[in-house]
């Protein structure tokens, strides 16, 4: 492997020296390299190690097909990229590569050392071993971790940031080779919008040995681009993969900005790499193809590679990849690469496995030794290649024999097409099965979608002449799909051919043929599985591995089928692929997230009194999406000691909360008692205006799904109250249940959760509170009852108050418009210092609650409780003229059994003893059968000892029965079932200080 | 990731906008419905392969809920219903 003199059509630059490191070496390549390029100009040797058996690996293509050299880049650092195939990489200044498939190292591997267990180690050979003993499990796992030799996870932040870009575009045509080209140019020129994208970082695909060969080419290439760089309709998006493509033209693609820069000229204010969604409303995929390797023995030693790598190496890169070269193929390709190489000075050996009519007497005249009918049946050498033994071989149905004694070629590069598979996988994304041509021996895009068109080498066209006219065809069939007229006329071109022979499986060494070369994956491993029933192609796949890394199976899938043709006598066409799934190369977490990290990582959701809360002090809690003030620590309390005097205060003085979040949904219209009446199991026809009545609301099923208080503004006018995290979905289930089922129903909703902001007043000074901030309500306890709710001005804002309790003391809601929220709290704060007021948040709302025994739904209750499981058959009005949602479950003959789950009080023995929460619950304290969980627990600083709430299997007939906790770790705790109200069970405190 | 077309909106918009809201045209069984035929109805659903009516609701747009007809295998969607229209019998 050597550098060249320049060549006509390279691509690197001279001029520019850039040094890289690997394995802790300095080596120099050019501008213009790839990490690939520069590593064969050096003569870098193996690049890896493979999956299981530790052999050595070389550079095997030049593209995202490349199996073997997969690197680190920047290890260790917050730029560390594990996985990257060293074809992709392009060069930068002081690059920092290593591989860490050696284990342990690169130039010493245990796995290779252990031959002799190799044949244990074949396909599935972990669905057989590691059973015995159990314990060693850990151990197992870390090892064949330690084993596989891919890439570390990165350890430190990303240095850099991602984002994402949206398009609508006519024709969106991915690949830019010749047909790429042709249909994007076509496309323009045609009155089309079109964006045009390659992985690679120029333009022309394959074609820069055509130009090289063929100055029409050069020609024709030379124009098309400057045409394409000049016209106003292309966006050209150069080093973008296009990785997937859904429903409807989603095109997605990763365009990588900065990776070909060095570290420090990398700009921080620019995204790294971008992820584009683009909808087209037609797509051509001219996305090319795959070479395929041949199989025979040892055929994955470096300095083995695919013929059409050679040449993009000799063209792009001006890198000899051997001096002493044999050619081994099945197709008429093998012959170009032949020419090209007696043009730099070699002189190949030509092993065509096809008795083969192609003229090589003027090849041979050159210098070129050509034998048909022949085959590579093995490759020797230990480090790199240095041998391939051929044989005349001849097929016999399904079976191929060698009928010469083999005989040895020197080599140290053996070049290598078996043929070419279009690039299919975009296709296949949306569901489509490629299809086998027997003709072109490759499986064919089906390209069945609407709006799609395929042109060029993924439709089977093997020459750039031929790929220009299929893309210029698919263009005109494009144009014409959107109404526009195409200047060509559609005539689809006919295509030329490389007479691919067929498969060539041999026989000899099946456990040396590697398909698969990043899973180890080899002939006989097919055999295995087909001798062991896996005979789909999804299961031989699943159970040997093939093609699941991170090439997808790019060079081997193909000779996989091939293989398992071969031995089941099925027809490949019958075979057919395994199932292509996006991501066609793999994408970075961090494209995929974009800006949506961090903060941005999910919406938050602050009331109007957010700042106040934390000039306060508050601690937060995330509710669904809403920051709430969790507790109000003073000094160094912590959360027990906040919540302790904040209980306190409001059960002996005065207390405030936000309750701003709540759902809130406004409801108008003649019939909106009536829809309160079916969606709620209460009752409501006698509910008047100013009055405000606890609401149930349950499933069809008769589960219990949210609650809160529904305020009756007048007839025709109420508010509805949900649970903070039920808001979204309540809103949706009154629509979906009014306009599919009720259409009659004339009523109206509104989401007014963001309208109103509500300042909970608690304590039994609350009146007392209120008379000072409000003055046109009479707040004394006969004139404002438990319930009613009143409108009036409150500080200057017009407000409606609410007198209702979660907290089982006096309180009043302050709603109004949600801008004056927090006016209204900081003046309720600064005038209720007399009383010493204290803000509360969450926690405390839900020890205060938990005293009087109130539910919160989605805590207490999981979607299977019902209202008389939670006790609260006072709620349930069945007499109801419409069947309410849920009426007719409550009787069904399980929701009516005795011994379900009820809502009881649970008091533990020791009274510091403070239950988990979802703690299971059994009858003795050996049992194994749960008869409940914990559903709150807390410590309650009124009571001064701990509370719980939990369901257990007949709860109400055990009230005053012991039954035991058993936690995850620790003792067995006994319990004593009694009624959920711990505090106030006459309701005295209700009223407060009249 | 399909597209959708509102009948009320009258555009094509992306699937996020909207919610898949159940199985359409399902008939609330009867009060005096036994157990078995109440437990059909809540729990069970035809569950085809190929073209189904489901109900969609456009909730990051008009709230509406309509009718798709989408075959489920190729997500194709072959018409669109406004409950309106159903019932107007057009």
């Amino acid at each position: 492997m050597k550098r060249l003199p320049p060549q006509p059509c390279e691509r690197i630059d001279r001029t520019q020296r850039v040094s890289f490191k690997w394995h802790g070496r300095w080596y120099s390549g050019f501008g213009g390299d790839t990490l690939a390029s520069a590593m064969l100009a050096n003569d870098v040797t193996p690049v890896a190690r493979s999956f299981k058996y530790g052999r050595r690996r070389g550079i095997m293509a030049a593209g995202t097909e490349e199996p073997n050299a997969l690197v680190t880049l920047e290890g260790g650092s917050g730029h560390h990229t594990p996985n990257v195939r060293a074809t992709e990489a392009e060069l930068y200044e002081e690059m920092q590569a290593r591989t860490d498939s050696g284990v342990p190292s690169l130039k010493h591997d245990l796995r290779a050392w252990l031959k002799p267990l190799h044949r244990f180690l074949s396909a599935g050979f972990y669905y057989k071993t590691f059973k015995a003993p159990k314990s060693g499990w850990p151990w197992y796992e870390k090892g064949l971790r330690r084993f596989s030799g891919f890439s570390g996870a990165p350890t430190e932040p990303d240095a850099e940031h991602y984002d994402q870009q949206y398009h609508h575009t006519d024709i969106a045509v991915v690949g830019s080779g010749p047909a790429g080209m042709a249909a994007a140019l076509a496309a323009a020129q045609g009155g089309a919008r079109v964006l045009l994208l390659d992985e690679r970082s120029a333009l022309g695909g394959e074609m820069v040995s055509d130009c090289v060969t063929e100055s029409r080419a050069g020609q024709w290439f030379e124009a098309t681009r400057q045409a394409l760089a000049e016209h106003a309709n292309i966006t050209l998006l150069t080093r973008t993969t296009a990785y997937a493509l859904h429903d409807y033209n989603l095109l997605l693609a990763l365009e990588r900005r900065q990776d070909h820069l060095a570290l420090p000229a990398r700009k921080p204010e620019q995204s790294r790499q971008r992820s584009h969604h683009i909808r087209a409303r037609q797509v051509i995929l001219a996305t090319g193809s795959h070479e395929r390797p041949m199989m025979f023995a040892n055929n994955d030693l470096p300095g083995i590679m695919l013929a059409t790598a050679v040449r993009r190496y000799l063209h792009e890169y001006a890198v000899l990849c051997g001096d002493e070269v044999v050619i081994a193929g099945n197709n008429d390709s093998i012959y170009a690469l032949a020419s090209e190489l007696l043009d730099a000075g070699v002189r190949p050996v030509v092993v065509d496995s096809r008795d083969s009519g192609f003229d090589t007497r003027a090849l041979q005249e050159r210098g070129a030794v050509v034998r048909k009918s022949h085959a590579v049946i093995e490759a020797v050498g230990r480090d790199r290649v240095s041998g391939a033994r051929i044989a005349q071989v001849r097929q016999t149905g399904t079976r191929w024999d060698c009928i010469t004694l083999p005989e040895t070629l020197p080599c140290n590069l053996i070049a290598l097409s078996g043929g070419f598979s279009p690039v299919v996988h975009l296709d296949c994304h949306t569901g489509s099965k490629p299809v086998f041509s027997g003709e072109w021996q490759a499986f064919m895009p089906a390209c069945d979608r609407p709006n799609r068109w395929v042109a060029g080498s993924v439709n089977a066209f093997p020459d750039w002449a031929g790929c220009r006219d299929d893309g210029l065809y698919a263009a005109a069939r494009a144009l014409e799909a959107l109404g526009l007229n195409p200047s060509a006329p559609a005539t689809r071109p006919q295509r030329t051919t490389l007479n691919t022979g067929p498969f060539v499986c041999l026989s000899h060494k099946r456990d040396k043929t590697f398909l698969d070369m990043q899973n180890d994956v080899k002939a006989s491993d097919i055999e295995q599985a087909i001798r062991e029933n896996y005979r789909s192609i999804e299961h031989i796949k699943r159970y040997t591995a093939l093609g699941f890394g991170t090439d997808q199976g790019k060079t081997g899938n193909v000779n996989g089928i091939a293989v398992a043709a071969s031995v089941t006598g099925i027809p490949m066409e019958q075979i057919g692929t395994t199932t292509f799934r996006p991501m066609y190369t793999p994408v970075t977490m961090g494209a995929l997230a974009g800006e949506e990290t961090g903060l941005l990582y999910d919406p938050q959701r602050f009331t109007p009194m957010q700042t106040s809360h934390q000039q306060q002090g508050a601690a937060f809690e995330v509710v669904g999406q809403w920051m709430r003030p969790w507790y109000f620590p003073h000094g160094d309390e912590d959360m027990h000691a906040a919540v302790a005097r904040e209980c306190r205060a409001a059960r002996s003085a005065l207390a405030m909360m936000d309750a701003s979040t709540l759902g809130k949904i406004d409801i108008q219209g003649p019939d909106a008692r009536e829809l309160l009446a079916r969606v709620y199991t209460n009752a409501w026809a006698k509910l008047a205006p100013g009055k405000c009545r606890y609401g149930l609301m349950c499933d069809e099923n008769g589960m219990i799904i949210d609650d809160g208080v529904t305020a009756c503004i007048s007839d025709t006018h109420f508010v509805m109250t949900t649970t903070t995290g039920g808001a979204a979905s309540v809103y949706a289930h009154l629509e979906r249940w009014h306009q599919t089922e009720w259409p009659a129903l004339k009523v109206y909703f509104t989401s007014v959760t963001d309208h109103w902001s509500t300042t909970a007043v608690v304590g039994p000074k609350a009146r007392r509170l209120m008379e000072k901030v409000c003055s046109d309500i009479d707040f004394s306890a006969d004139a404002f009852p438990f319930m009613d709710w009143r409108e009036g001005t409150v500080l200057g804002v017009p407000a409606r108050i609410m007198r209702i309790s979660f907290s089982g003391e006096l309180s009043y809601e302050i709603n109004v418009a949600a801008n004056y929220g927090r006016h209204i709290w900081d003046q309720v704060h600064a005038i209720g210092q007399e009383w010493g007021i204290t803000p509360y948040g969450t926690e405390s709302m839900h020890v205060l609650r938990a005293e009087k025994g109130y539910i919160i739904v989605g805590q207490d209750t999981d979607g299977s409780i019902t209202p008389y499981d939670a006790g609260m058959s006072w709620a349930v009005a069945r007499n109801k003229p419409y069947p309410f949602i849920g009426l007719r479950s409550l009787s069904r003959s399980d929701t009516s059994r005795p011994d379900r789950k009820q809502l009881v009080g649970l008091l533990t023995e020791a009274p510091d003893t403070v239950l988990p929460e979802g703690c299971q619950l059994v009858r003795h304290p050996t049992d194994t059968v749960m008869i409940g969980h914990v559903t709150s627990s807390y410590l309650s600083p009124t009571l001064e000892r701990s509370i719980a709430l939990a369901v257990v299997r007949n709860g109400f007939a055990l009230q005053g029965e012991t039954i035991y906790a058993r936690p995850v770790s620790g003792a067995v705790i006994p319990v004593v079932i009694r009624d959920t109200t711990f505090y106030d069970a006459g309701k005295e405190q209700l009223d407060g200080e009249r | 990731m399909f597209l959708i077309t509102c009948p009320y909106c009258g555009e094509a918009r992306e699937e996020q906008e909207f919610s898949h809201a159940g199985e359409a045209l399902i008939q609330r069984a009867p009060l005096d419905a036994t157990d078995a035929e109440w437990g059909d109805y809540l729990f069970n659903r035809s569950n085809r392969k190929g073209p189904v009516l489901e109900q969609w609701q456009h909730t990051l747009g008009c709230r509406k809920l309509f009718i798709v007809e989408r075959n489920n295998v190729t997500n194709d969607i072959l018409a669109i219903k406004t409950f309106e229209s159903l019932r107007s019998g057009s």
